[in-house]
């Protein structure tokens, strides 16, 4: 079966050097930025696929990218079957943007303060010229918050209910794609608690396949059927949720895994990884993660891993097995 | 009993408004020993910043210390001033804030930054102060600290500029360490390591440290103790373990079962319904009880009981029955 | 009437309320603009109307009964013996519609071409601000004349007097759309990277929707503070102009006009020829202002 969203060695280069002039009286060259470098994955419909990396992994920019905000500099997405960025027949891509729709994480960035929720929650459909009548209330009422408050304006709601709202907008188009990107890392615990829970339930109700974006390995635990692990815009792991958290395969999930705090308090100070993400202006050669990398041999600094298949794990490393 | 570095009896922070008096801090108790970390975690709103804002004498007016005392090495420092206030926040208490490249002036190479900071509180020569800075570098696990000592905070990564800030904070040798979200805006793997940096240092040293947090991972990582705050009140304070294995107030409790890190594998978390209120909204009776699933005609209109210091675990009229 | 008693307790209203420079300076305004605005029926005479004029009554003295007439003027006259007082209110009407249709003006093309410049960026962005940039580096006044020069060059002789006013009102808006342009491109490019904007653009809006629907409601506020500092700016450059003898024909005098006019015989003891519309255009332009520094204040959030 065809996956739902299909990327393919999806990369994305930035221009992040300095004016011209300033480059040229320093003698400078272009500073490029690949924030995102050949990775190819696949989501099939109606399940979650969770993208977790630090900071500079490049999640966001591929969810920006599947959306269709960012251009990909070489590489394709495909959503069932269709390129945005190359389909030429207008009818096609208004139905696939139709169907794709995005929750973001800064819940009072993401709400246009001078609308109110009413017409900021049905804007995919009367941007269109669809019927809205009606649809706002039924919407608000299925995100937990009630008929009344279309009329309000959104300065009049706290984060979580504000991140409602944005579910609500993204669900007016009946997509069947959304994009999650850091949905809840604004919000607080218990919170976040009622939007994982009641985002659970709407991918229920309506069929949803979600792409989830977050640095927090609980929460995307929580979450996705399948994870893949992000190390400087390159995919390092992938595998179901349960065989990549109970064996990590890659020595950077290991780390991640190993750093993240647990309930007892059992981290060790010998057992934290040593060191930071370099720079991903100039990344390291060989395989990006082996200065970090315990088990580092002469060929992870020369040679880049290709991912490979491994049981039931994708894997991106010289000497997994 | 040992004496406690800080001593917090009653503490309540005031802001007059237009309309009424809010109350972010609410009569809060709590002692810090030293060595110890204690942990302050709540949502936001719940005061905890505030708090520690208190103890260093750093409130914004219009907020003001309304009641309640502070105690520091026994010594009474909620109503000093000017020079007095000043010798006390940089030499008996050191901050750490969320954000290092702000905490840091970025156009002094850290080692003017910690020279000057101990040359002001301790009363030792350049050299020696150089010589003092350099080691604390060393301290905190600044790899050739001798050579960067020289160098601007924007030459430093985000782990190493808050390895930085701890240096400044500890170089004047302080008794206590307030850590206002001091890993929040940093990765995973750096935030593993300057937790672990942060226990090894206070216990080391001796130091009391007031981490204020309201991320529960950290709390069980680095607390002995933890205070769990809510709507400005001291909701539980006790052990780090047992409150978070075993928490008595229900506000604890359904935090916990709404963190992802406590319940995995579970197919739905157990939320809390609602939100914290806003001050302005605050009714009378427990803060918590138009949220708590245990709420009883009692906890709509009776004051809150008030957690002190020493007594009991969790500011609650149920907490025996909840804990079952 | 809930509305009423909710914009009553809002912010904007209580910081309106204690501030006693705003309530005054929203008095001056209102009363000098209201009787400009009615002067055919509040002003004793009609100044422009030659039958009204009587010679005789030149240079007589405030409050005090002309020699020949007996008449009384509250304010005096002028060499023709135009009451001060009525022609100040009709050359109020003149120098506040010169001053808001000028401000109008550049504030519909500044808003324009910042929103725009700050929207699409690249060499559309660096085209509009590098000419706003290149207009600031000389003096308002000096565009203003340079305007008013060409545009006296290229109307026909007998249509100047009815063009001078229109005239005026370009070459004041064409002279300050710039700052209009640089707050709303600044406050452009803070909202275009805003999430919302993005969850419009992702739905499929157009550029022209997302601009005009979304991005400019929320860079209104600062120009409207602008507007009004502006409104005052534009009174006085259409004054100064005027008095330069390069704006109002003498046939629809202006404050500035009258100042002109009445600079002539301030040596010679008519001084309230001079005084009145002087301090009438101070009061005004104080006025605006200081409510324009009020609405600074109470619109911006961080001194709230």
């Amino acid at each position: 079966m065809r996956p739902l969203v299909s990327v393919n060695k999806l990369f994305r280069v930035f221009d992040v050097s300095k004016p011209w002039l300033n480059r040229l009286l320093e003698r400078r060259n272009k500073a490029l930025l690949t924030a995102v470098a050949d990775v190819s994955f696949g989501i099939p419909e109606r399940t979650v696929y969770g993208l977790v990396g630090e900071s500079g992994s490049g999640k966001s920019t591929i969810g920006k990218i599947i959306v269709g905000l960012l251009a990909p500099s070489s590489g394709s997405v495909e959503i069932e079957g269709v390129d945005l960025f190359r389909e030429k027949d207008e009818g096609t891509v208004d139905r696939i943007r139709s169907d794709i729709q995005m929750i973001f994480q800064d819940p009072y960035a993401s709400l246009n303060p001078r609308w109110k929720v009413g017409d900021i929650i049905v804007e995919p459909i009367s941007s269109r010229g669809g019927d809205t009548v009606g649809v706002a209330n039924k919407l608000l009422e299925q995100v937990g918050l009630s008929a009344r408050d279309a009329t309000k304006y959104p300065h009049e709601f706290s984060g979580g209910q504000r991140q409602r709202i944005c579910i609500a907008r993204a669900l007016a188009s009946e997509p069947k794609l959304i994009v999650c990107d850091e949905p809840t890392s604004a919000l607080d615990v218990s919170v976040q608690a009622q939007v994982l829970n009641l985002m659970s339930d709407l991918k229920d109700d309506f069929g949803l396949t979600y792409l989830f974006i977050s640095h927090d390995l609980t929460v995307v635990r929580h979450m996705s059927d399948t994870v893949g692990v992000l190390y400087l815009g390159r995919l390092v792991e992938e595998a179901p949720r349960d065989a990549l958290f109970d064996g990590p395969k890659h020595p950077y999930t290991q780390m991640l895994l190993q750093a993240a705090p647990k309930l007892d308090g059992s981290v060790r100070e010998a057992d934290i990884p040593k060191g930071e993400i370099p720079d991903p202006i100039n990344p390291p050669a060989g395989c990006v993660f082996n200065p970090r990398c315990p088990f580092a041999v002469d060929r992870c600094r020369k040679e880049l891993p290709e991912l490979r298949k491994l049981g039931d794990h994708r894997v991106a490393c010289h000497l997994a097995e | 009993m040992v004496e406690p570095v800080l001593s917090v009896r009653g503490l309540t922070v005031e802001i007059p408004t237009r309309h009424s008096v809010l109350r972010p801090v609410d009569t809060v108790s709590f002692d810090i020993a030293a060595g110890e970390i204690l942990g302050v975690v709540g949502e936001s709103g719940a005061g905890k910043s505030m708090t520690g804002n208190a103890v260093i004498g750093l409130l914004d007016r219009p907020a003001h210390i309304a009641g309640g005392e502070i105690w520091l090495n026994g010594e009474r420092i909620d109503q000093l001033k000017g020079d007095a206030l000043r010798q006390v926040r940089g030499k008996h208490i050191g901050m750490v804030f969320q954000d290092p490249l702000t905490s840091l002036n970025p156009l002094l190479t850290i080692g003017q930054q910690l020279v000057e900071t101990i040359q002001v509180h301790l009363d030792v020569s350049g050299a020696e102060a150089k010589n003092r800075a350099v080691n604390s570098l060393n301290e905190v696990g600044i790899p050739a600290a001798a050579e960067r000592i020289d160098a601007y905070p924007h030459q430093f990564s985000g782990g190493m500029r808050q390895r930085v800030v701890i240096a400044l904070a500890l170089c004047a040798e302080p008794s206590l360490i307030i850590a206002d979200e001091p890993t929040t805006a940093l990765d995973v793997s750096v935030q593993a390591q300057i937790i672990a940096l942060l226990k090894r240092l206070c216990h080391e040293r001796g130091t009391a440290v007031m981490l204020i947090t309201h991320d529960m991972g950290v709390i069980a990582e680095a607390a002995d103790r933890v205070a769990v705050m809510y709507a400005g009140r001291m909701a539980e304070l006790g052990p780090a373990r047992e409150v978070l294995t075993k928490p008595a107030h229900p506000y604890t409790v359904g935090l916990m079962g709404s963190t992802p890190l406590a319940s995995a594998g579970k197919e739905r978390l157990n939320q809390i319904e609602g939100s914290m209120p806003r001050l302005d909204e605050l009714q009378p009776g427990c803060a918590f009880s138009p949220r708590c699933p245990y709420a009883q005609h009692k906890c709509r209109i009776e004051p809150r009981p008030t957690l002190e210091a020493h007594e009991g675990r969790a500011a609650c009229w149920l907490a025996g029955e909840v804990a079952e | 009437m809930e509305a009423l008693s909710r914009a009553w307790r809002s912010d904007f209203s209580w910081s309106f309320r204690h501030s006693p420079v705003a309530i005054i300076s929203l008095g001056v305004v209102l009363l000098l603009v209201l009787s400009a605005l009615l002067a055919p029926w509040v002003a004793p005479h009609n100044p422009f109307d030659p039958a009204s004029l009587n010679l005789m009554n030149g240079f007589t003295r405030p409050m005090e009964p002309n020699a020949f007439t007996q008449e009384i003027f509250w304010l005096g006259t002028d060499d023709q013996g135009r009451d001060v007082f009525s022609t100040i209110l009709y050359g109020m009407r003149i120098s506040l519609f010169v001053g808001f249709t000028a401000v109008l003006f550049a504030l519909i093309l500044g808003v324009t071409l910042g929103l725009i410049a700050g929207y699409a960026g690249g060499w559309t962005e660096t085209t509009i601000m590098r000419v706003a940039d290149v207009q600031l580096t000389f003096p308002a006044i000096l565009v203003a004349m340079l305007i008013f020069g060409i545009a006296k060059g290229i109307t026909p002789v007998d249509m100047r007097d009815e063009m001078a006013i229109w005239v005026l009102i370009i070459a004041i808006g064409l002279s300050d759309w710039v700052q209009f342009a640089r707050v709303v491109r600044g406050a452009t490019l803070v909202e275009k990277n805003k999430e919302y904007v993005q969850a419009a653009r992702l739905i499929g809006r157009k550029p022209g929707a997302i601009m005009l629907r979304h991005i400019l409601p929320n860079v209104m506020s600062p120009v409207l503070v602008i507007a009004t500092i502006s409104l005052a700016l534009a009174i006085i450059a259409e004054a100064t102009l005027s008095f330069l003898g390069v704006g109002a024909p003498p046939t629809q005098p202006s404050l500035g006009t009258l100042i002109r006019i009445g600079q002539g015989y301030l040596f010679s003891g008519e001084w309230w020829i001079i005084l009145f519309p002087a301090i009438t255009l101070l009061a005004l332009a104080l006025s605006v202002n200081l409510l324009g520094d009020w609405l600074r204040d109470a619109l911006n959030p961080k001194l709230r």
